[in-house]
């Protein structure tokens, strides 16, 4: 049977890993390359490295990190922030990427999505959608430039033209809940899940083993992000997977 | 020993040379016909369209990776690569496959999602090289829209919307449908496994 998969994100601001609330207050929380390596033997079925640096300078130290982290990993390892064309794309897949995740350069130019799947497969392109809750009953927009900016697109629509357009796999953020530890938005998740074909990542909010039996449960995620909860040691990923496998979500565990 | 990882324009050929490299064996990745001719170990990887492997024949390293056959080279195809050692697939109808394994390869039924994305459990159901090490039942990373059938040769098969074919083996040729470079520990062990091959 396919299992679930526990996906560990690394946000990367300049060689290090952070992690911040609702996109704010960030602290460091180690090297990324011994953290991927660290959540990869821990059982980590995949490990997302996104790179939230806002200056050009930092920016650089990126194919450098992404390459000491790909070295001596052996799961699917995704790479993710300022990636803007087809080139950025191919200096990160050369650094040892196996998936790159787009996110505001895919909302300001579609046509990325579809030139990286040409190119590398759609196995290859994630897009990244961070949607905020609306006033209106289920309604989700679509943020961009690491949530700074409300780019007035609904969430759902957002989702379906990545799939048409190419992308294999939606990663989906929920800004209401990210850093939080109070679950995952279930409702937003189970929305887009059910609107694409392309299997869906559940990111924000991760908390307890529960809230990720939830949010595979009700929200009908095919895999789920974890950040904060892992880095600081709070939740062991085996025990994570061991708890959410007695609780019957299928998992790849022992491994 | 040298091991061509043949380049045929089909995605990312980076992880399968580290894993490699990791083994502590000399891997290249190569486009050029004599040299995958003259390598100890081929392997066929891709990802993507079926039709890329269109590509293989025009650049004449379809002879060259037959007569490897012939000659006993181990040849390992990964994902696209294994489907391209099947007679055909229904991806792209008008292209010829090298027929190693019988029969079409097929989309997912709609019943399931597509594509199929992850890590799933392996069932082997025969005596194989590749596998011998490695603890009954492992999981494995999988990522593709089409399946490969279940031949008499397969070894290892998987249930997705139904069974197809995990793995298949036929004296020196050997097929796998998830990517071993990416499968921790269970496919480093199976590169090393067709990197320690004898035949």
């Amino acid at each position: 049977m396919l299992t679930k998969r526990i996906i560990a994100c690394l946000d990367v601001d300049g060689g290090r890993v952070v992690k911040g609330v609702k996109f704010l207050n960030l602290r460091d929380a180690g090297d990324p390359a011994e953290l991927a390596l660290a959540h990869s033997e821990a059982g980590a079925d995949e490990i997302v490295l996104l790179d939230i640096s806002a200056t050009a300078e930092k920016r650089k130290t990126l194919l450098e990190t992404v390459r000491r982290t790909a070295r001596q990993l052996f799961i699917p390892f995704t790479v993710g922030g300022g990636i803007r064309s087809l080139e950025d794309a191919s200096s990160v897949f050369d650094a040892g990427a196996d998936k790159v995740s787009l996110n505001s350069a895919a909302v300001a130019n579609p046509e990325l999505i579809t030139q990286i799947a040409e190119r590398f497969g759609s196995q290859a392109a994630i897009v990244a959608i961070d949607a905020k809750k609306m006033n209106a009953p289920g309604s989700y927009q679509v943020f961009v430039a690491g949530g700074r900016t409300a780019t007035g697109r609904d969430a759902c629509d957002w989702a379906r033209e990545a799939e048409a357009r190419g992308a294999g796999e939606i990663l989906l953020t929920s800004m209401d809940r990210d850093g939080t530890g109070a679950g995952f938005d279930c409702e937003l998740t189970r929305m887009i899940s059910t609107s694409v074909r392309i299997p869906v990542i559940a990111s924000g909010g991760a908390g307890s083993a529960a809230h990720f039996a939830d949010v595979f449960r009700d929200g009908h995620a095919d895999a789920a992000l974890a950040a904060s909860i892992l880095h600081y040691g709070i939740t062991k990923l085996g025990d994570l997977k061991q708890e959410l496998a007695a609780a019957g979500i299928p998992m790849r565990w022992p491994c | 020993m040298s091991i061509a990882i043949v380049d045929y324009g089909a995605g990312n050929l980076t992880s399968v040379n580290k894993a490699f490299d990791c083994l502590g064996h000399e891997a290249f990745i190569t486009a050029d016909a004599e040299t995958v001719h003259r390598a100890d170990r081929i392997v066929v990887p891709g990802v993507g369209h079926f039709t890329a492997t269109a590509s293989i024949d025009s650049t004449g390293l379809r002879a060259a990776i037959e007569s490897a056959i012939q000659r006993g080279t181990p040849v390992l195809g990964i994902c696209l690569g294994m489907q391209w050692m099947f007679a055909s697939s229904a991806e792209a109808s008008g292209l010829k496959g090298l027929g190693i394994f019988s029969g079409e390869c097929e989309h997912f039924p709609s019943t399931v999602k597509s594509p199929h994305v992850g890590w799933n459990q392996l069932c082997c159901t025969q005596i194989s090289k590749l596998f011998a090490k490695l603890e009954p039942g492992p999981f494995v990373y999988f990522t593709h829209s089409y399946r490969a059938p279940i031949d008499e040769y397969t070894v290892a098969r998987c249930e997705y919307g139904g069974e197809f074919s995990a793995a298949v083996e036929r004296d020196n040729v050997f097929g796998v449908q998830f990517h071993p470079e990416k499968s921790g520990t269970a496919g480093i062990k199976l590169l090393e496994a067709f990197c320690n091959l004898s035949c």
